[in-house]
């Protein structure tokens, strides 16, 4: 084992996280200006101009990614600028100013200001966990994501349900990321350097029993964060508990962030490990693919509120994604982080559309629903597109990311005995879960509405709903689009 | 050259189109089923002067030919002989009198005669047809007009009755169909003319066993049960006293005039052509139930009640020497000149009896509509007597054609039955000694019928029986004028029908 | 130009999406409007492609780095399927012309959904990219969903998801073996030619085979899949039960031809082992498509509602389509693919009368009911188009099933004779069934007890019906009278079909 001082680029290093400081000072920005000026204006005007400095700041950062492409990166840093990672990072930022857009008209907080900073904070703890590649960047990033999660999810002062989820939330979340940092001080202790590149040959070596249990470890906080089966137990209750925005935040940008970091860390570091070593690794991923994508579908088909059908699905579709993990390869790779980025794309959407059926309706049970597309055509139709993009119903991009998937998944040379079987089990579990999609799609379109008047929808909400909309149809129509940034095939 | 034949068998069908919408004007429906029937007869009498003009040799005339699926081996094959020509004329006539005889249709008239013209279309296409497909689409399009003409327009027990004599039929049909499908499996076609010629020469026989195993008995009998029914053979008969006594008794006109000769013609055209060799080994047992329908035929006119059921058992006894002659002809010995004359003969018969019975079986099923408008409605044997007096002319008239029912020499059917026994008698002498008990019984049948309605006592009620109108006489009178002329000078019909015979039979094969 | 009718379809119904809710009345006239597009556009296709035997239509790259191109073409098979797609769009409209004269039909989303399907349906028949194929296969599955959920009659919720359900399963049968195919093939093309030539080996094709072909024929109601079909035809409305049993089913049919068999032409061969005569995926499938025609006609026997009986003809008639396509002759797949088009237009049909021109009138579909209302006499239209639609839908020779079932018997008769004769007993036990189902609803003598009840009024025939009826009745007549039409389409497409198909499955 070699122990080697890796020199620090500083001028790099702030080169790469030019991003995450323009978010950092705008939500210092927006405290500043919530707390301050706007002290004494309504409610809403207070959360409108905290939501848009958000996005500004988001959208400044995303300027300053498409602007300045790839940094050079040296082997050896402890974050990395890649063009996959900065695919990532571009859409970690829209969907945290789409999260905002989506936040201006919502009334759960008094305290717009802070609420914004958390959020780019979080934004920020996801950008860093993207480009991470040392272990300890990635146990602090994550951290920063989890507290900052932490708290939102608590955001709702009224409710007693927020507040709750939020508890379990970080019990679960602590001890995860307790395990997590065991498995971390054994592959330290075992390769004697923190930095992912570096540790790769240093496990290529031999069969170390303690090894396994440290990405046993690893793997238990890594699949906390995308809320995998046997660590999914907080999803559920968080996804329902939340405000509808960080539910949003939740599902989206986090996932995309932990599933970037899962990626890194199964090809870069383990890839080589377990090539030696048998595939203990792979079963590993295996075990809690298939047992997400079980769970998730058939937990999904009882559920009567949306939020946590949508949970159920959400570890359906972690599942999925962590099939494509397991066949490591650049193309398997890049196909997950795309069904990620997409995926996350259309649950912002889904749960922006939830969000303001609560607010009207107060429930977010299936008759809540219940003759949408009566009281709102628009708003109806942007979901109806969303949850078949779920269900992975082309023309849709759902469907284009469940396909560039599985077919990864197939060419991949590892996957060949386990690949067709899991493929087959996974396309028939999607199968199932047409079903639950449906039965909320049935409720909007089929059933009598249960108050007649039409709901209102702000413009920019609206807006907001329909450009996502958009998005998942013309992505789904051309799925090159991305190709620039996450090559297909 | 103009298609004929195709004119011809799409007159009564575009008829029917305008005579459906006329809706319940019935003047104006029977007005053009009329039209449309007088055409059909001035066509079909042309298309006989054709045939007998154009040489005598018996062969196909006014063919046309087209290819239309040659996948299936279907083919757009139309042509006549003598004997198809005869037959067009028989459906022509009986036709005309049945239209003649629907005075009293107020229920739907523009349905009802559309119907009829369209049976009349299905007639012409199945008289006409030289290959399967054509022809099986005429034979089963002539068989939904008559379904629901029972159905819609006939007596008590009606539904019944239809639907029996649709399913008999429907087995037969589908017998039909199974059989020619098989053979078109063997020989890749559905040409009549080509199919015989290759039984002729065994071929086809050959290629049956090639494609299929030996089952080309099969196929015949096949074949014959589907005509078998359609006659009736007995005991393939047990549909027709029902249909015929319940249908509207026009329609009994059609269906004893001309429907039953598809059947005779069936066999004549399809069955002895193709499957002579097997018909020829199968002869006895045939011969057998040909003798029992002649013979029971009669028999169970004699203890029928109603006047309909009568005239239905007859039909099937007058039709049981059709058939008896048919098998009688397959013999299957190597034939000398005198076998041979026999079979012309028989088969000249054959040719005469379809014409002359149908001719007469619609006369008298015309007169029984005309008792029955005039009796309200019943034709119970007993239910008359007497009429002599107050209507001598109907007496008459009816007179002429139950008496060339009967086989009275001078009248057309005296003509045909000599015929029939006079080849019969010597290929086969057994079954004809048997069958002319039918000849006594029948015309035991007809005397009776004779005694009962138009002789003994005059009962109170049929007082003022009306006799037959001016324009009922004049409706009559062709039909029996011809029954006289046939009678008395058969030859204007039997040297194109010999001719046509004989080119026939050289063509077998037995 | 055939392109546009998919474009077309999915136009019209985006544009019908949108409409504003208070030109609800104006919909249908829209929704005719772009149907006629369509089916003179195919009528027209149909024509110029007639002596050419495949028409290229589009072909631009998609996900290039894939191999996933847009590519439509139109060979015989094609051009007759997108025929009988434009009639039964045409006849839809026609026969749903009272849906948009209340208020809350909610014309416009009904149409909208009618074109979405349509458009879907015209897209599979019209790929040659197997990707894209099968996008179009599943966007037809949610507007099926919708027109049944909300627009139908008995069970409709339950029908409308069984429905969904089990074609999104079939779809992801096929997805599989796809997935596979495309993997195997080296994942660099995914048009069907290219990979009809690909050499899959075997022991691939042995169980490729059998998952695609099963995946597809779920969707044209293979027994024993079919149980989604008679429940969601008779929950449809009535547009949606033409479409359904018309054309949708022969997706399945179609994908069975153009997918399984040509892309896998070796699973058809026998296994070297036989179980009690069953010695390869064919004889297994043909032995599932007869059963279906038997079973379908038997149960359609017993049927009380008017419209299960239809909806179990269905069942049988596309047990024949299969039963042809897998005889692997010449003859035998002419004839499925012609009756492919004619139960289409049958279907499109039977349907229409019972469920719209009895049932919107008597709101019964109860033969014993329906044989107490005397329709033989009050609505002669209806039952003499009963009698039409019936006698064609047996086989009767004249309309366009006859020659169609006649071939695939033939065919039938040369590879499975067995099978052959059980086939032919099922269509005999069509016969009945449709006669009894015709008796007692038009011609029955119940009301023969009290023949001076008065014969019921109903509304008149209206003026969309007469046309939906002659267009639909008119072209069976026209084929049935002269199949060339379609026949010297089908003929050359299928002798194309790749080789080792036609060589009756073995080497």
């Amino acid at each position: 084992m070699i122990m080697q001082a890796a020199t620090v680029n500083y001028g790099n290093l702030f080169n790469i996280t030019l991003p995450e400081t323009i978010l950092e000072v705008v939500s210092l920005v927006v405290l500043v200006v919530d707390l301050g000026w706007l002290r004494k204006s309504a409610q809403a005007t207070r959360m409108g101009v905290a939501c848009m400095l958000g996005v500004l700041g988001c959208v400044g950062a995303l300027f300053w990614l498409l602007v300045h492409p790839t940094a050079v990166s040296v082997d050896g840093d402890a974050l990395v600028a890649t063009p996959l990672v900065a695919a990532a990072q571009v859409g970690i930022l829209l969907l945290s100013a789409l999260v905002f857009l989506l936040s201006i008209k919502t009334e759960f907080s008094r305290n717009p200001g802070e609420f914004t900073a958390i959020v780019l904070l979080a934004t920020t703890g996801m950008l860093l966990v993207t480009a991470a590649r040392d272990l300890l960047v990635i146990f602090v990033a994550l951290e920063l994501l989890s507290l900052s999660l932490y708290v939102l999810t608590a955001f709702a002062k009224r409710s007693a349900q927020s507040a709750e989820s939020a508890l379990k939330y970080y019990l679960f979340g602590g001890m995860s990321a307790a395990l997590m940092l065991f498995g971390f001080s054994y592959l330290y202790g075992l390769t004697g350097t923190t930095n992912l590149t570096l540790m790769a040959p240093a496990l290529s070596g031999g069969t170390v029993p303690l090894a396994i249990v440290a990405l046993v470890l690893v793997a238990a906080g890594l699949g906390f964060k995308v809320a995998a089966v046997p660590f999914h137990l907080w999803a559920p209750d968080t996804y329902q508990g939340a405000p509808a925005p960080v539910t949003a935040l939740i599902a989206s940008g986090s996932k995309v962030a932990s599933f970037a970091l899962l990626v890194a860390v199964s090809d870069g570091v383990i890839a080589p490990f377990y090539s030696a070593n048998g595939n203990s690794w792979i079963v590993l991923l295996l075990t809690m693919a298939i047992g997400s994508i079980v769970l998730g579908n058939l937990a999904a088909l009882a559920q009567t509120s949306v939020r946590r059908l949508l949970a159920y699905s959400a570890i359906a579709h972690a599942g999925y994604m962590l099939l494509g993990i397991a066949a490591h390869t650049p193309q398997s790779g890049a196909a997950v982080l795309y069904y990620a980025l997409t995926y996350a794309l259309t649950t912002v959407g889904a749960f922006g559309v939830i969000g303001i059926v609560e607010r009207s309706t107060g429930s977010d049970r299936m008759d809540a629903f219940a003759g949408l597309s009566r009281r709102n055509p628009l708003l109806a139709g942007t979901m109806l597109i969303f949850l078949l993009s779920l269900a992975g119903i082309p023309p849709l991009v759902g469907f284009w990311a469940k396909f560039n998937l599985f077919s990864a998944v197939l060419r991949s040379a590892s996957a060949g005995n386990w690949g067709l079987a899991l493929v087959a089990a996974a396309l028939g579990a999607s199968a199932i879960s047409l079903y639950y999609y449906l039965q909320v799609l049935k409720r909007i379109y089929v059933l009598k509405p249960t108050q007649d008047e039409p709901l209102h929808v702000s413009s920019i909400e609206l807006a907001t709903l329909l450009l996502i909309a958009l998005a998942v149809v013309a992505l789904g129509l051309l799925p090159g689009m991305l190709s620039a940034w996450i090559p297909l095939g | 050259m103009m298609p004929l034949l195709t004119v011809l068998t799409l007159i009564p069908a575009f008829a029917a189109l305008i005579a459906l919408f006329a809706g319940n004007r019935a003047s104006v429906a029977r007005g053009v089923a009329f039209i449309a029937a007088l055409a059909s007869l001035a066509l079909s009498v042309w298309v006989w002067l054709g045939i007998g003009s154009a040489g005598s040799d018996g062969s196909m005339k006014f063919v046309e030919h087209a290819s239309w699926v040659p996948a299936l081996g279907i083919e757009y094959h139309l042509g006549v002989d003598a004997l198809g020509a005869l037959m067009l004329l028989l459906s022509a006539i009986v036709s005309l009198m049945a239209i003649a005889a629907s005075r009293k249709i107020t229920h739907q008239p523009g349905l009802y005669f559309a119907l009829i013209l369209l049976l009349e279309s299905g007639l012409f296409g199945t008289f006409t047809a030289l290959n399967f497909f054509h022809w099986f689409l005429f034979w089963e399009l002539s068989l939904i007009p008559a379904f629901f003409l029972i159905k819609l327009w006939g007596g008590e027990g009606r539904g019944r009755a239809a639907t029996q004599f649709f399913v008999y039929t429907m087995v037969g049909s589908v017998a039909l169909l199974l059989a020619f499908l098989a053979l078109f499996v063997s020989t890749n076609s559905m040409d009549f003319e080509t199919l015989a010629r290759l039984a002729a020469t065994g071929e086809l026989t050959t290629a049956i066993q090639a494609h299929l195993g030996p089952i080309s008995l099969w196929l015949a009998l096949a074949v014959v049960l589907g005509f078998a029914v359609k006659v009736p053979l007995m005991p393939f008969h047990t549909w027709l006293p029902a249909t015929y006594a319940k249908a509207p008794t026009p329609v009994t006109m059609l269906l004893t005039g001309a429907m039953s000769k598809m059947g005779v013609y069936g066999l004549l055209r399809l069955a002895l052509p193709i499957f002579g060799r097997e018909l020829a080994e199968v002869r006895t047992p045939l011969l057998i139930l040909a003798t029992l329908t002649v013979v029971a035929g009669a028999w169970a006119a004699v203890v029928q009640r109603d006047l309909k059921r009568v005239f239905a058992y007859s039909s099937i006894n007058h039709l049981g020497y059709c058939l008896l002659a048919i098998f009688a002809v397959a013999l299957p010995s190597s034939p000398n000149s005198a076998t041979s004359l026999s079979q012309t003969i028989a088969l000249d018969g054959v040719a005469l009896q379809m014409f002359n019975h149908g001719l007469t079986a619609a006369a008298i099923f015309w007169f029984l509509t005309m008792l029955e408008e005039r009796s309200g409605g019943q034709l119970h044997i007993d239910g008359f007597g007497g009429l002599r007096k107050p209507a001598p002319v109907f007496c008459g008239l009816m007179g002429i054609a139950l008496f060339s029912s009967l086989g009275l020499p001078g009248l057309n059917g005296f003509v045909s039955e000599f015929l029939i026994f006079r080849g019969v008698f010597p290929l086969s002498w057994v079954p004809a000694t048997i069958s002319v008990l039918g000849l006594l019984i029948t015309a035991a049948v007809i005397l009776t019928v004779i005694q009962r309605v138009f002789n003994g006592p005059l009962a109170e009620r049929w007082k003022d029986f009306p006799d037959l109108t001016t324009g009922e006489r004049l409706a009559v009178a062709p039909v029996l004028v011809l029954m006289l002329v046939l009678g008395l000078a058969p030859q204007l019909v039997m040297g194109s029908i010999n001719a046509t015979v004989m080119h026939l039979i050289a063509g077998w094969k037995f | 130009m055939l392109a546009y009718t998919i474009y077309l379809s999915f136009a019209g119904a985006l544009m019908l999406a949108f409409l504003p809710r208070a030109w609800n009345a104006g919909a249908r006239f829209f929704a005719l409007a772009i149907a006629l597009a369509g089916l003179i556009l195919a009528l027209l296709g149909f024509i110029a492609g007639s002596g050419q035997s495949t028409v290229a239509v589009a072909d631009l790259a998609w996900v290039p780095s894939m191999g996933i191109h847009y590519t439509l073409a139109a060979d015989g098979i094609s051009r007759v399927l997108v025929l009988l797609t434009g009639l039964a769009a045409v006849a839809g409209v026609l026969f749903s012309w009272n849906i948009g004269t209340k208020d809350g039909d909610r014309a416009n989303e009904f149409f909208a959904f009618f074109l979405a399907l349509i458009g879907g349906v015209y897209g599979v028949f019209l790929s040659v990219d197997l990707f894209l194929l099968f996008v179009f296969y599943e966007i037809a599955i949610v507007p099926k969903y919708f027109l049944i959920a909300i627009w139908g009659s008995t069970r409709r919720e339950y029908g409308a998801m069984k429905l969904a359900l089990y074609s999104f399963a079939g779809s992801a049968m096929v997805l599989i073996g796809l997935l596979a195919a495309y993997a195997v093939a080296g994942s660099h093309t995914m048009n069907l030619h290219e990979l009809a030539q690909y050499p899959f080996p075997v022991s691939f094709q042995m169980w490729a085979f059998p998952l695609v072909f099963t995946g597809f024929a779920i969707l044209a109601g293979m027994w024993p899949f079919h149980t989604w079909a008679p429940t969601g035809h008779v929950a449809a409305p009535t547009a949606a039960s033409m479409l359904l049993a018309g054309v949708v089913m022969k997706l399945g049919a179609y994908g069975c031809l153009r997918v399984a068999m040509a892309l896998f032409p070796h699973g058809l061969d026998p296994w070297g082992v036989s179980f009690l005569g069953i010695d390869s995926w064919r004889t297994v499938f043909a032995l599932f498509a007869v059963i279906g025609i038997i079973y379908g006609a038997a149960v359609a026997l017993v049927q009380n509602d008017f419209k299960f009986v239809i909806g179990y003809s269905s069942v049988s008639h596309m047990g024949l389509v299969l039963l042809g396509l897998l005889t692997l002759t010449q003859i035998g797949i002419d004839g499925a693919v012609l009756q492919m088009f004619s139960h289409g237009i049958l279907a499109g049909l039977l349907f229409a009368t019972v469920g719209r021109i009895v049932y919107e009138r008597t709101h019964t579909r109860d033969l014993a009911q329906l044989s107490r209302l005397q329709l033989g006499k009050a609505m002669p239209f209806a039952a003499w188009l009963f009698v039409i639609a019936g006698m064609a839908s047996m086989g009767l020779p004249g309309f366009s099933g006859f020659v169609a079932e006649v071939q695939v018997l033939v065919g039938a008769w040369q590879a499975f004779p067995w099978f052959a004769v059980v086939a032919g007993v099922g269509i005999v036990v069509g016969v009945a069934y449709t006669w009894r189902a015709m008796q007692r609803a038009f011609f029955s003598e119940a009301w023969a007890h009290d023949p001076s009840a008065p014969i019921p009024e109903y509304e008149p025939i209206t003026w969309a019906e007469k046309a939906g009826v002659f267009l639909l009745a008119g072209t069976s007549l026209l084929i049935g009278l002269y199949p060339r039409l379609l026949l010297d389409a089908i003929t050359p497409a299928v002798q194309a079909l790749p080789h080792a198909l036609l060589t009756g499955g073995h080497q």
